[in-house]
């Protein structure tokens, strides 16, 4: 049974080749039972699972699956917008995250966030990095210099913009602005970074510079990276979870994962047979 | 549909069927191209009558407002018929009470344009102060001139530059709310997660990332609130009455240009009317100015 799956996964995406299998390392983040609610309507059911630290987790599954959902959860963005809540327990570092005494703007200085449209602040180059810095650390003119260089150098665009770093970052093209607000994350250096499609918006090349700017943070940064491209997943990830309607229907190792998946619902997906 | 049903109908009424009476297909296109060129020809005359007027009010004011303007205007101060007077006071007067009113007005506009758009967005406090703001915008200004009268002239016993000030900036305020608003929300959604999501309080966001963002369309509401104050006549009658006396006190009455143009246009005296002029000129080329700024910088964005 297991054997024919795989064949008919191969066959279908010859071009993806998932890495080669490691072991995954120890949870920086785990999420136990949760539940998450737009209002009335139950957008995550009961999900359990962790984000191995120092890894890169990819989030896969058709539109509206509850992938972006999940990721927002990490960081409390959910907070933003009354009628949404999460009920369930999300650990960092053992600590419930969805407790009512957490601080929300230091965890989301520990939990940062890339989203799918680039989205530099109108201020120069230098100051949409600082921005992020200065609002949890006093560091002098010359600390702060440091800083910015070693995140835009992080982030592989410190060469394209360090004779610019004081022009407007609205300038940049639409993958520059993409690795600079990578780099405006980590310049917070938190633990682990959320990106919610990054790449969706960029043109190839731009796409893979992002890629390989994901295989290089994974050395410093737990990853959770939501995508609808396959191929991504199978580059970018050691670990993939499957979301439909809400529930989590598999999470493993990549190359398990699109080699031998256990699920039929999940072999079906990744073999473009729905989503 | 089969073919004996097909064969059995008029061909004419059936689409994709053989011409239809060419007489009455001509009919039509006849009277389809006489209704299309009478609604065009109104349209064009409705344009050119609106037009002819336009030319004719700024034609007129331009030959009669140069034909009065004089360096004499901008340095001497209004003074009795026949002995070359200018308008110095009242540009002056003009320009601290619309000042004053900008500076009051601004802030407040801008704080509540901003609770509406980042605050409160579609509570019901927030639909009835939207919803009394744009009456605000459209209220006839006597009316709160007449309002002001009623809360500062009368109780601090007499007309001032104050009060004037006062009310122009209770007119740029809804002008101010509306712009703040519009453009706060023009902002993308994922800007200010971005902004949270760094683990910044919504306060920084709003002050340090939306505002800025929001900056030219908000100076641009601003410069369209200075323009319509600047022409404004009716609130300041009430309020800060006029003064054909050189005064920078706002305790007491205190000239403008509009007040002036009203009270030396009506006037018998040649050189008044011609002053008048001069005054409706200038304030025209100003609110002009500011219109083509707010338009330039709005395009810039």
């Amino acid at each position: 049974m297991s054997a024919s799956m795989t064949q008919t996964a191969t066959d279908a995406m010859p071009g993806l080749q998932a890495r080669s299998a490691e072991t995954l390392n120890p949870a920086r983040i785990s999420v136990r039972k949760l539940d998450f609610y737009y209002g009335d309507h139950k957008a995550l059911k009961s999900i359990d699972f962790d984000l191995p630290d120092r890894q890169v987790t990819g989030m896969i599954g058709p539109s509206g699956c509850g992938k972006s959902t999940l990721l927002r959860v990490l960081n409390r963005m959910y907070s933003l917008y009354p009628g949404q809540r999460a009920t369930g327990e999300v650990l960092l570092d053992g600590k419930n995250i969805l407790d009512d005494d957490v601080d929300i703007n230091a965890l989301r200085s520990r939990v940062g966030m890339v989203f799918q449209k680039p989205t530099p602040f109108p201020m120069t180059i230098y100051e949409n990095i600082a921005f992020g810095i200065r609002l949890h650390e006093k560091l002098s003119k010359a600390q702060m210099d440091e800083r910015i260089e070693w995140a835009l150098t992080r982030a592989a665009i410190w060469g394209e913009v360090k004779d610019r770093l004081n022009s407007s970052a609205m300038g940049l093209s639409g993958g520059q602005q993409q690795r600079l607000c990578i780099a405006r994350t980590i310049a917070v250096r938190p633990e682990v970074i959320l990106l919610d499609e990054p790449t969706s918006a960029l043109d190839p090349i731009s796409t893979l510079k992002i890629e390989e700017l994901i295989d290089e943070l994974k050395r410093d940064f737990t990853i959770a990276i939501v995508t609808h491209n396959m191929q991504q997943a199978a580059r970018c990830a050691d670990q993939v979870a499957f979301f439909y309607l809400g529930e989590l229907i598999e999470v493993a190792p990549a190359e398990e994962m699109f080699t031998a998946p256990k699920q039929k619902k999940t072999q079906e997906y990744i073999t473009g047979r729905f989503g | 549909m089969s073919a004996t049903t097909h064969a059995a109908l008029p061909k004419a009424s059936l689409p994709g069927g053989p011409a239809k009476n060419q007489a009455v297909a001509a009919a039509l296109g006849r009277r389809r191209r006489a209704t299309a060129l009478t609604v065009k020809l109104a349209c064009y005359a409705a344009t050119g009558i609106g037009l002819a007027l336009l030319l004719s009010i700024l034609g007129t004011l331009f030959w009669n407002g140069f034909t009065a303007l004089s360096p004499r205007v901008f340095t001497e101060v209004t003074k009795p018929p026949g002995s070359d007077g200018g308008l110095l006071n009242p540009i002056i007067g003009s320009l601290i009470q619309a000042g004053i009113g900008t500076l009051i007005g601004t802030p407040i506009g801008l704080l509540v344009g901003t609770y509406l758009a980042e605050y409160a967005k579609a509570s019901p406090l927030a639909n009835a102060v939207r919803f009394v703001s744009d009456i605000l915008l459209s209220a006839p200004s006597i009316l709160i001139g007449l309002f002001v009268y009623q809360i500062l002239v009368v109780p601090f016993g007499g007309f001032s530059g104050w009060a004037g000030s006062v009310a122009l900036a209770i007119i740029v305020i809804p002008i101010v709310v509306r712009t703040t608003e519009d453009m706060l929300r023009l902002l993308p959604d994922t800007l200010r997660e971005a902004v949270i999501g760094l683990g910044a309080p919504k306060w920084k966001m709003i002050t340090l990332v939306c505002w800025r963002a929001a900056a030219s369309g908000i100076v641009t509401g601003v410069l369209l609130a200075v323009a319509r104050v600047a022409g404004e006549t009716a609130p300041l009658l009430f309020t800060s009455l006029g003064n054909l006396n050189w005064s920078l006190s706002l305790s007491g009455p205190m000239s403008s240009l509009p007040i002036t143009i009203y009270s030396y246009a009506g006037s018998p005296y040649q050189d008044w009317i011609a002053l008048a002029w001069a005054g409706a000129l200038i304030i025209t080329l100003g609110v002009l100015g500011l219109n083509i700024a707010a338009r330039t910088l709005l395009r810039r964005k």
